[in-house]
């Protein structure tokens, strides 16, 4: 019976104590790895969807973040948190929200201090959802829908770009290539995936474009996935567009690009906002002749960022493509990790709290240091790119642009 | 031509386009390519219950082990799937037989009933097998070829299309002058018509069976292989062109092969102008509708024989 009154015997009170004194010493002195490996390690969850219709995409973003994790663990853990080190937690969505949902509760139950990831806007939408009922902080790697951080969820906070301003950015910049071109274009088809992200999209395209001037001859839906685009390139042929705008992911996208290539349709432009492939060093390098002159309005590395470039060396040292989904993960885990620090813990709304004031600059993006408002970083921003002679581009803003524009696109 | 009516096209301009001639004829071509595939699945569906008279609802779950049989002989052996087809119709002859002659048969004990509820329990094996061994990923090929293309009048035609159109017709072909010409093929049409009979004048109507359901899975693993070029493989990947082949086996008339090529060519046709004038998810409804008048108004489809 006493033994119950004391869970903690003499012998593990004295080490303990001995052990704390030695923790704080150490970090104080920056002792060696020994000791820090002593801390007990933070967990963190890492959800992206690996498996299912959307798996490359996760598996990019899996290896943004990992490759953060392991940066930080090798240059000696979270220094706050006695050299702690940070074990990911991985988990797959599969693709659906129902699977981001179900990981998230396991992660929750396993003990997490946060959540990073989610990819599609669907499943950020619920599994930021899902998180906000345990007071787990979300951080989401992509998502762009609007609403994921209208809600007014405490938990969860985007490190890039919504729809807003990324359909503002996007339609300004037509404008001004447009316009520059001697407006060439006034017509336009848009080709979008049927969830949240390419319905919204093509809802807001709908009601922007004509405002500026071009008029919609058709707007087509579409599941994911679909492996037969050939009506969808019928349809475009026979409204003969100036300019395709596609709203799908990546393997719709690829699809897509090549069917219309096949079927010889040559609008004047192919001008995508977040195109799921069309600043992807894959598809560039995959299947060049489709993606030659695509245009895309998406998520971008800071081109001028030594950081982001090393990066880039380091992922295509490892034959792997340097794509957003990379940096994007690569930053938010990075941008938790300086939370946690901050928080000089795991405790769940201590993280909560020092996200929404962070200012950390130590990301690979072109947003400066970030500046949470309601969960959204109000610096994040998309820019321009295009593809040209086996390479990306950068063409807006004007600051980075590496190219001049190649619009209308050259007929072959 | 271009029109333009103020700031862009008018309405009407945008809806004649969509019926210009030469998109129509690429449309219908589409469709006939497609439909081809989807007849060789309903081949193989009609002539198991043309002989057996029993549903196979195992057909789907046959298909998608196909295509990931096809899938992996591509990836870890490099073979090409119009050369894997070669070796892949007699393995799965040998499949169909087995699982008929072992399985669904002794199961049955002589009711029709119980063969229904025996081919649903294989389908449900065999997805789950495959679900548990692969995963729920989604997966294709990339072939040089799959997106080379064949003018056809104002149409441009995918090769893997083309090939499967042509292989169809070859299967249906060689499959009807078994039946006709050779011994096993005037059995299988004895054992269709008259069991008893057939019993009596000394046919081994197991075995029968048997070679039927062999024929008929067979022609599935041919489908698999035409499929694989251009579409993609995952544990339910089989269920959408079984739910489709079972509207062709009910258009055409159950058990009729001349029916099920037929009709696969007019569902694909119809998905083909819906799916274009109606968009991608509304393309299958049509079918769908067209199933249920089906069986309103002429219940023994077209080419059937028996109501």
């Amino acid at each position: 019976m006493p033994r119950q009154f004391l869970p903690v015997s003499r012998r593990q009170l004295l080490q303990s104590t001995v052990l704390g004194a030695a923790a704080t010493v150490a970090g104080a002195l920056s002792a060696p790895a020994v000791l820090r490996a002593q801390a007990a390690p933070v967990k963190i969850g890492v959800l992206h969807p690996v498996s299912g219709a959307l798996s490359y995409s996760g598996q990019q973003g899996r290896i943004g973040a990992t490759m953060a994790i392991d940066e930080i663990n090798l240059a000696g853990g979270l220094k706050a948190l006695g050299g702690a080190k940070i074990e990911p937690m991985l988990g797959d969505a599969q693709s659906t929200p129902e699977g981001g949902n179900a990981e998230v509760e396991k992660m929750n139950a396993a003990g997490v201090a946060a959540v990073v990831g989610g990819y599609a806007s669907s499943i950020c939408l619920s599994a930021s959802q899902t998180a906000a009922r345990y007071d787990l902080p979300y951080i989401v790697d992509v998502g762009v829908v609007d609403s994921i951080v209208t809600r007014g969820l405490k938990n969860t906070f985007r490190f890039g770009p919504g729809f807003g301003v990324i359909a503002k950015t996007a339609l300004d910049n037509l404008v001004i290539l447009n316009d520059q071109a001697g407006k060439p274009a006034k017509t336009v088809v848009i080709v979008h995936e049927d969830s949240a992200f390419g319905s919204g999209l093509a809802k807001l395209l709908n009601t922007q474009l004509p405002e500026r001037g071009f008029q919609i001859l058709e707007t087509i839906p579409h599941p994911t996935p679909t492996r037969d685009f050939n009506n969808v390139a019928l349809k475009i042929k026979a409204q003969n567009p100036d300019l395709v705008i596609p709203a799908n992911y990546y393997n719709e996208y690829v699809l897509l690009a090549r069917t219309m290539q096949q079927q010889r349709v040559r609008p004047k432009g192919i001008y995508s906002v977040l195109g799921g492939a069309a600043s992807s060093y894959k598809f560039v390098k995959e299947f060049h002749g489709a993606a030659q002159y695509i245009m895309d309005c998406n998520h971008w590395f800071d081109p001028k960022n030594p950081k982001a470039l090393a990066l880039k060396k380091k992922i295509e040292d490892k034959n792997e493509f340097y794509t957003y989904e990379v940096y994007m993960n690569y930053s938010c885990m990075l941008l938790l990790a300086d939370a946690i620090e901050r928080a000089a813990g795991t405790d769940r709304s201590k993280i909560i709290t020092a996200l929404r004031d962070s200012t950390f600059a130590g990301h690979v993006m072109p947003y400066g240091p970030t500046r949470f408002v309601d969960g959204q970083n109000q610096g994040a921003a998309p820019v321009n790119t295009q593809v040209l002679d086996n390479d990306i581009q950068v063409i807006f803003p004007a600051s980075f642009a590496s190219a001049k524009p190649v619009f209308p696109m050259p007929r072959a | 031509m271009r029109q333009r009516a103020g700031r862009g096209r008018s309405a009407a301009a945008r809806r004649s386009a969509m019926f210009s001639p030469a998109i129509l004829l690429a449309a219908v071509l589409n469709g006939l390519m497609t439909g081809a595939v989807y007849a060789l699945v309903a081949l193989g569906l009609t002539l198991i219950y043309g002989v057996l008279h029993i549903i196979n609802f195992a057909h789907g779950a046959l298909l998608t082990a196909a295509m990931f049989a096809a899938f992996f002989v591509h990836r870890l052996l490099g073979l090409d799937p119009y050369v894997a087809a070669v070796f892949l119709a007699p393995l799965f002859f040998l499949v169909g037989y087995g699982l008929q002659r072992f399985i669904i048969g002794p199961a049955a004990h002589g009711e029709d009933r119980n063969i229904l509820l025996v081919t649903l329990g294989l389908a449900v094996t065999i997805e789950n097998a495959l679900l548990y061994a692969f995963g729920a990923d989604t997966r294709t090929i990339n072939l040089p070829y799959a997106f080379d293309v064949v003018e056809v009048g104002p149409a441009l035609l995918a090769v893997p299309r083309i090939v499967a159109f042509i292989v169809v017709f070859a299967v249906a072909l060689g499959l009807w002058l078994v039946m006709r010409w050779t011994d096993i093929g005037k059995a299988i049409r004895a054992v269709a018509k008259e069991k008893l009979g057939a019993e009596l004048a000394g046919i081994d109507v197991a075995h029968v069976y048997a070679v039927t359901f062999g024929l008929g899975t067979a022609c599935v693993a041919i489908a698999a292989c035409l499929l694989i070029p251009s579409y993609y493989v995952n544990p339910h990947s089989g269920n959408a062109f079984v739910l489709i082949a079972f509207t062709i086996v009910v258009l055409g008339g159950m058990g009729s092969v001349p029916g099920a090529l037929i009709g696969g060519l007019f569902v694909g046709v119809v998905e083909s102008l819906s799916g274009y004038y109606l968009g991608e998810s509304l393309g299958q409804v049509s079918i769908f509708v067209m199933f249920i008048l089906v069986l309103l108004f002429r219940p023994r489809g077209l080419f059937g024989e028996r109501a």
